[in-house]
């Protein structure tokens, strides 16, 4: 049997690497004695799928992974035994039990959406150089461009791509933290204005938030500041059939309770 | 609620690997700071993935925090990157559970597993803003404690201590920290503290003593400057090791640390008397955990972290008693579990090599000896039990189970060697390749060949072993002997199956140096640390240079250390304490090592080590026969 988990990663938990983060759910699962299926072989391992890596440094309301289970009790009885050997920083959301008929987690993966905050108390950012009026005037020309070229690392050198196709949306909002409730360094529970952005998180066309802003610094024509920006990914998105044909839906959506 | 850090994440973004510092690993212990009466924090000075791996550590740690007034955290070095940033912007090193600065501790106690982290030692005190020095500190500073194997001679490191904790734990410390409370209440000071802690058995307080010397630079006595401070400190050791502290919720890393396993520790001690082996004396009397508690152990401890695999230590697995009926609970529990078992170097024998077979995938593990010397003769000398013969027919059922690999540990510069016993490992290790020829049909070869890799460390005499009198090697003799080892094993038929690494000579030395060291090395170290010197257990951050010229500087012999011959009755700045086996039964030791002479085993013969005295243990069963036979064997 198929299960989604879907889990939040925050506060220092987001200094925890992706590799380290598998290892967690490894022990957890054990701690918790999910009845998790191995693999064959002489040194049989945990069958788990992690959605898509998130970059250290970088908070998230929506991760997911898949694993394969012998039995269960009850979706909502094995989101409490993991909630049960969690730490703090790491809970789980949801847990859904998938159509055998589903992709695993990372082969579902579509688009990715973050929000960056733009905070003016840190000690060095975008806003100490351009005024939040013109950032949402500054983000709405560049988006607007036909193409958005950055130069990217690979294995052979460097290659030019084009962003654009690979942004569905972004834009300025007004949001919450939503992790202000549960943190003693976030300052302000108030609405604050972030940039969200919608990108392509599949496997072929993945596309990194830091990407996108270092092309924005300098379409804006600034350095890029050495600190880390605040980034919460908001949720990872699959591609289903809707009503109007194709559509991004979060993904727990392919799951259901049982 | 997320804590505040004590970093700023611009900082933990910056570093290496950030899960070093921020704490919040499952099974840590977070407290109420309000009810708490005494902060203590735990130190393994060397980076988180070593210190993380340590079971003492773990074991204080869920002693302290199961008393109610006690919250115990833990702190281990900062790594270099990091310890640059909290130089330059100056933020004082932090505990990884509260975050808070390590100087606003009560206690600040640090493990001492081996003497080359002693200037990490410094790195810690000074990143804490406590002064180097204890004679330096106020009243508001920590407390300053060392324990562990290097605190069996703490004179090199006196000077930075405020007391030291002879022996183990688990005895003494709810009555020390009693005494802490009880003084503050009253309002006494520091120096009241320290009067009566050093009443305390098993605490040394090293500034109520001066050491003084000979003309030639050796230990003339020692001057008490408290009047109340005892002459000789005797170890604490835990009589029953199956009723006491043990972490059945030991913490769980998130990054890879070395030791990435749940461990049950089975035994201490050891029964063997290996004479270069300072463990094998200094935990004396052997006691074996009760083996229904540790199986009721292993379970709740892998339940309670998670953990994939399982481990038992102990200093020598083999002389466990009841070591079959654990490890085949064991196999039976963890098969149902997808749980591995790692097994310690066990004596190679049909039974061991029947539960490595199940445990292990045989064609990727390799099997380990650890002769230590090329010849029965030097074997003899440093009271090796394990003959050529065992070896070969080990050797010989290992091959035939399909192994393919072997490892082989030996010491370069033991007392008494020869030519002879250096060449001795290169025919020893060719005599294995040559059983896997004898052995294995062609047909049945695994990728046709077997690997032999021989391993040599240089052999650094330590304190309350026999070899506590021995010359050491200088750096130039330890290289002649790597290079005729080597030349030895060229020479020698099988030469293309046996892979040879050698230790390095000039850590060797500075290690020698420290281990028989007096006070007067204080001020070395210090001016190492000064310099520079840092994680100098790693070869990347040794300089062998720096820590020469700081000799030259402080006008110290370093020579007068290690290459000096002692004497029988000269008296070492490590005699003030007793560790339970007598100097007279070392020095019978050595000079029956001298003589080629070997000594039985704890369980076959009592040798009268003195550690009887303790009224336990191995000792119990053998007793009697000590009182009967002892005098035959002198």
């Amino acid at each position: 049997m198929k299960i989604r988990i879907k889990f939040k990663k925050y506060g220092v938990m987001k200094f925890i690497g992706h590799l380290d983060v598998m290892r967690f759910f490894q022990k957890a699962i054990r701690r918790a004695d999910i009845d998790i299926k191995y693999s064959e072989g002489f040194s049989p391992h945990q069958i788990m799928s992690f959605a898509a890596p998130l970059g250290v440094g970088i908070e998230s309301m929506g991760e997911y992974l898949d694993i394969e289970v012998n039995s269960l009790t009850s979706t909502e009885a094995m989101k409490t035994a993991l909630n049960a050997v969690m730490v703090e920083g790491i809970s789980v959301v949801s847990v859904k039990v998938l159509p055998d008929t589903v992709k695993n987690a990372m082969a579902s993966v579509a688009a990715a959406e973050y929000q960056i905050s733009c905070q003016k108390e840190r000690t060095s950012d975008i806003t100490d150089v351009i005024e939040i009026e013109d950032i949402e005037r500054k983000l709405a020309e560049f988006y607007a461009q036909e193409h958005i070229f950055v130069v990217k690392k690979t294995k052979k050198g460097t290659a030019e791509i084009d962003l654009k196709p690979h942004i569905y949306k972004l834009e300025m909002i007004e949001a919450v933290n939503p992790f202000s409730e549960i943190s003693e360094d976030i300052k302000s529970e108030s609405i604050t204005r972030v940039i969200s952005m919608l990108v392509d998180a599949s496997s072929s066309g993945n596309i990194k938030p830091k990407m996108v802003l270092e092309a924005f610094y300098k379409y804006c024509g600034i350095a890029l500041p050495t600190i880390p920006w605040q980034i919460i990914r908001i949720e990872t998105y699959t591609e289903a059939d809707g009503k109007d044909g194709k559509a991004f839906v979060p993904l727990e959506a392919v799951g259901t309770d049982q | 609620m997320i804590k505040k850090q004590a970093l700023s994440d611009e900082i933990l973004m910056q570093v290496e690997k950030p899960a070093r510092y921020i704490g919040n690993e499952v099974n840590s212990v977070i407290k109420n700071k309000e009810e708490i009466d005494i902060r203590f924090c735990m130190c393994f000075p060397d980076v988180y993935e070593i210190g993380m791996s340590h079971l003492g550590i773990q074991i204080l740690y869920s002693m302290f925090n199961s008393f109610e007034d006690v919250w115990c955290e833990r702190v281990y070095s900062p790594w270099t990157d990091l310890d640059k940033i909290l130089r330059e912007k100056q933020i004082p090193l932090f505990a990884l559970e509260s975050q808070d600065p390590i100087k606003s501790m009560d206690f600040l106690g640090i493990t001492l597993q081996y003497e080359m982290c002693y200037t990490n030692i410094l790195q810690i005190l000074d990143l804490s803003q406590i002064p180097l020095l204890a004679k330096d500190r106020s009243e508001t500073d920590p407390i300053v404690i060392g324990g562990g194997p290097c605190s069996y001679n703490p004179e090199p490191i006196a000077d930075f201590f405020d007391l030291f904790y002879i022996g183990e734990g688990e005895t003494q410390y709810r009555k020390l920290l009693d005494i802490y409370k009880e003084n503050r209440k009253a309002g006494g000071s520091r120096l009241n503290f320290l009067q009566q802690a050093s009443q305390v058995p098993g605490i040394y307080v090293p500034v109520f003593y001066e050491e003084e010397y000979q003309d030639d630079g050796t230990v003339k006595g020692r001057k008490k400057l408290y009047d109340k401070a005892p002459d000789t400190i005797l170890k604490e050791v835990v009589m029953n090791v199956s009723d006491t502290f043990y972490p059945t919720k030991p913490i769980v890393p998130y990054m890879q640390v070395t030791q990435d396993r749940v461990v049950l520790e089975i035994q201490r001690g050891c029964i063997r008397g290996c004479r270069f082996c300072q463990a094998g004396q200094l935990y004396r009397p052997v006691r074996e955990r009760d083996v229904d508690v540790l199986k009721k152990y292993a379970l709740e401890m892998l339940e309670n972290t998670g953990h994939e695999e399982i481990s038992l230590s102990s200093l020598s697995s083999s002389d466990y008693s009841a070591l079959n009926e654990l490890l085949e609970f064991l196999m039976q529990e963890c098969g149902k579990k997808h749980i591995n078992i790692s097994l310690p170097s066990l004596r190679i024998d049909a039974f061991s090599l029947d539960v490595m077979s199940k445990v292990q995938d045989v064609k990727k593990s390799s099997l380990t000896f650890a002769p230590e010397a090329g010849t029965q003769r030097l074997r003899d000398v440093i009271n090796k039990g394990l003959t050529e013969a065992l070896i070969l027919e080990g050797a010989a059922l290992a091959f035939q189970g399909g192994w393919t690999r072997v490892k082989l540990y030996f010491m370069l510069g033991l007392p008494t060697e020869t030519e002879e016993d250096i060449l001795g490992i290169g025919e020893l290790s060719n005599k294995i390749a040559a059983v896997f020829f004898d052995t294995v049909p062609k047909d049945k070869r695994i990728n046709g060949k077997v690997q032999i890799v021989t391993s040599t460390s240089f052999f650094i005499p330590k304190p309350f072993t026999p070899f506590q009198w021995a010359k050491m090697c200088t750096r130039e003799e330890f290289l002649e002997k790597a290079y005729q080892t080597k030349k030895g094993i060229m020479a020698q038929l099988n030469q293309k199956s046996i892979k040879y690494n050698w230790h390095e000579a000039d850590v060797s030395v500075i290690e020698g140096i420290l281990a028989r060291g007096d006070r007067k090395l204080a001020k070395v170290i210090l001016r190492a640390y000064e310099k520079g010197c840092m994680f100098d257990a790693w070869s990347e951050y040794f300089h062998n240079d720096i820590w020469l010229s700081c000799f030259e500087e402080c006008g110290i012999d370093p020579d007068f250390y290690t290459v000096r011959e002692r004497m029988e009755d000269e008296i070492f700045p490590w005699d003030f304490i007793d560790c339970g086996v007598t100097k007279e039964f070392l020095l019978r030791e050595w000079k029956k090592a001298l003589e080629g002479k070997t000594s039985p085993n704890c369980r076959s013969q009592c040798q009268g080590c003195g550690a009887g005295r303790f009224g336990g243990g191995i000792c119990l069963s053998t007793s009697a026969q000590a009182e009967n036979k002892v005098g035959v064997s002198l």
